[in-house]
């Protein structure tokens, strides 16, 4: 574990901006499951019917 | 120095008939037919691939297999060669993309999306071919979740003077590792006798199906490094490396770094800055272990005895990229490219380590993982229920209103306009502008192609052979006006002295 924050603290960051240093907060993580609330909704609606029969009948040949 | 990166990627996608017969290599043939008809000039086949410089069984380590080797090519199948300079053909028992030559992971990401366009649009087609109701499915990934998989292949140009001991040596450990930036995620597991409860979700598509360091084979065994030597250029000057080992991706920024890193490490090999000392001791069980631990908490042992997890690993090479970038600069792989790949590639580390969910745009496995994780929470699915295993496929789906992939918000970084110019525009930048360009002003007048030589039938014996044995010759720069000039193949032929 300590070796892995030092590797972190080693790499380089050239653009900080882009990296944010805080944990997500509550906020952000209820919005978070908001959205993936509302994506497991669309989902539902466009995930095959039977999902049973088309795992089943999903085989493909060996290739490279 | 390192020689320029040309590069691209040759991806199986799965494939399945509902509601006819579900043949999978006429499925294959009438896909790709259906598209040449409908969206091409070309005459169906007309344009065959030329086989004389095919050599899969030329092994990097020095010695052929050609004939051990169970025939890689089946010649009465369907293979075309399009206008922009991809190959489209039928390999094993699916339909088959090679994008064109590229200069950059830009560019790659770009006709790795024209392809996928592609295959809609064959899809589509395809259904006029069909009985009412009957449609044909593909996905782009690697593996049915029986144990069957398939590839998505890269190829990198290197030179000849690398040894390729070195090479081995040294892209293990990214390959090894790099799945935790590029995997494409996986509901279970293909090892025999492990179960879903072992298993319920791994990082990369084609972990399971790695059986040795360095090899040949492209179907059985696979090995992580592969020793085909097919470098489809000047032989004596150049090597090809053709990588088997990187999943599918639907996230348009892991393509992105899965090319536009793996350039960065080649480069840093050639140019002998890598070192050893991160050469694994075991790498096939390296890459299983990591797949298999998506807490990216599993350490792996060193050759040097020392014990190092993935994400250290990725966070070496970063660091010694960034210092490649500082002695060496990144010519090679694109200036400009490989700054912004070395931004995005630590970006996903550092998000990788905060907080995995935060890099749900741009890591397929991290985005899939989600889904799943989601789903399963909802409807309190156990590890190795169908729907789980149903929404891993239908993450990777080729229909547009039936793709998962499409709908998580994953990042894009390509211009829709780009995307719709590279399902029939070749690249400038490289020989395939050359071949892309003849195939669409003289469709009729070219016999065959291949990667590295096109041959035209104008009308008087003999057939006339151009070789391009320079991956950067043929470029728009050196042969648009040629091209644009010549009123017929003839005249171009003549100008070229060919």
């Amino acid at each position: 574990m300590a070796e892995r924050t030092q590797k972190q603290k080693q790499a380089p960051s050239r653009n900080e901006e882009e990296v944010v240093d805080a944990p997500a907060s509550t906020a952000t993580g209820e919005k978070l499951k908001a959205e993936l609330d509302d994506l497991l909704d669309e989902i539902d609606d466009v995930l095959e019917t039977n999902a049973e029969d088309f795992v089943k009948s999903y085989v493909q040949k060996g290739g490279q | 120095m390192a020689i320029p990166k040309v590069c691209g990627i040759e991806t199986e996608y799965g494939i399945m008939v509902r509601g006819a017969d579900n043949n999978p290599v006429t499925a294959s043939s009438l896909l790709i037919n259906s598209y040449l008809t409908a969206h091409t000039r070309q005459r169906v086949s007309r344009i065959g691939w030329d086989y004389e410089d095919e050599h899969p069984g030329n092994d990097a380590r020095g010695f052929s297999l050609d004939d051990a080797l169970a025939p890689e090519i089946e010649t009465h199948l369907v293979n075309a060669v399009l206008t922009n300079g991809a190959r489209y053909y039928v390999d094993h028992a699916h339909p088959e993309i090679s994008t064109p030559e590229c200069r950059d992971a830009r560019e790659v990401v770009a006709f790795d999306r024209g392809a996928e366009e592609i295959i809609r649009l064959s899809m589509i087609a395809a259904r006029q071919m069909l009985p009412d109701g009957a449609e044909i499915l593909c996905h782009k990934n690697n593996s049915d979740g029986k144990g069957n998989s398939y590839g998505c292949h890269e190829n990198y140009l290197l030179s000849r003077d690398t040894p390729f001991g070195r090479i081995v040596a040294q892209i293990t450990p990214h390959f090894v590792t790099r799945q935790v930036v590029v995997g494409a995620g996986k509901v279970g597991c293909e090892l025999p006798g492990t179960t879903a409860d072992d298993v319920p979700f791994q990082i990369s598509q084609r972990a399971d199906f790695f059986e040795e360091e360095v090899g040949l084979e492209t179907t059985l065994k696979r090995p992580i490094v592969n020793t085909r030597d097919e470098p489809h250029c000047d032989a004596s000057k150049y090597r090809r490396l053709h990588v088997i080992v990187g999943d599918a991706n639907m996230s348009e920024v892991a393509t992105y770094l899965k090319v536009g890193a793996t350039a960065i490490v080649l480069a840093m090999i050639e140019d002998d800055v890598l070192g050893d000392d991160l050469v694994l001791a075991n790498p096939v069980s390296a890459i299983r272990a990591i797949s298999h631990d998506p807490s990216l908490q599993r350490a792996v042992l060193l050759r040097s005895g020392r014990r190092a997890t993935a994400m250290e690993i990725q966070w070496a090479l970063l660091e010694r990229a960034r210092k490649y970038e500082r002695s060496h600069g990144l010519d090679a792989v694109g200036d400009d490219v490989g700054a912004d790949v070395l931004r995005r590639w630590e970006a996903v580390l550092a998000g990788l380590e905060r907080d995995p969910d935060s890099v749900a745009d741009t890591v397929d496995w991290v985005a899939k993982r989600r889904l799943v994780t989601g789903m399963a929470e909802r409807h309190g699915l156990r590890p190795g229920d169908a729907r789980l295993k149903a929404l891993d496929l239908q993450y990777h789906d080729m229909r547009a209103d039936k793709c998962l992939a499409q709908r998580v918000g994953l990042q894009t970084i390509t211009d829709p306009a780009d995307v719709q110019a590279a399902v029939a525009q070749p690249p400038v930048t490289t020989r395939a502008y050359f071949r892309g360009r003849c195939l669409q002003k003289w469709p009729t007048d070219i016999v065959a192609a291949n990667w590295d030589s096109l041959v035209f039938d104008v009308g008087r014996d003999p057939l006339r052979r151009v070789p391009m044995m320079e991956p950067l010759r043929g470029t728009a720069e050196h042969v648009a006006s040629l091209i644009d000039d010549s009123d017929t193949a003839a005249e171009l032929l003549a100008r070229l002295g060919a």
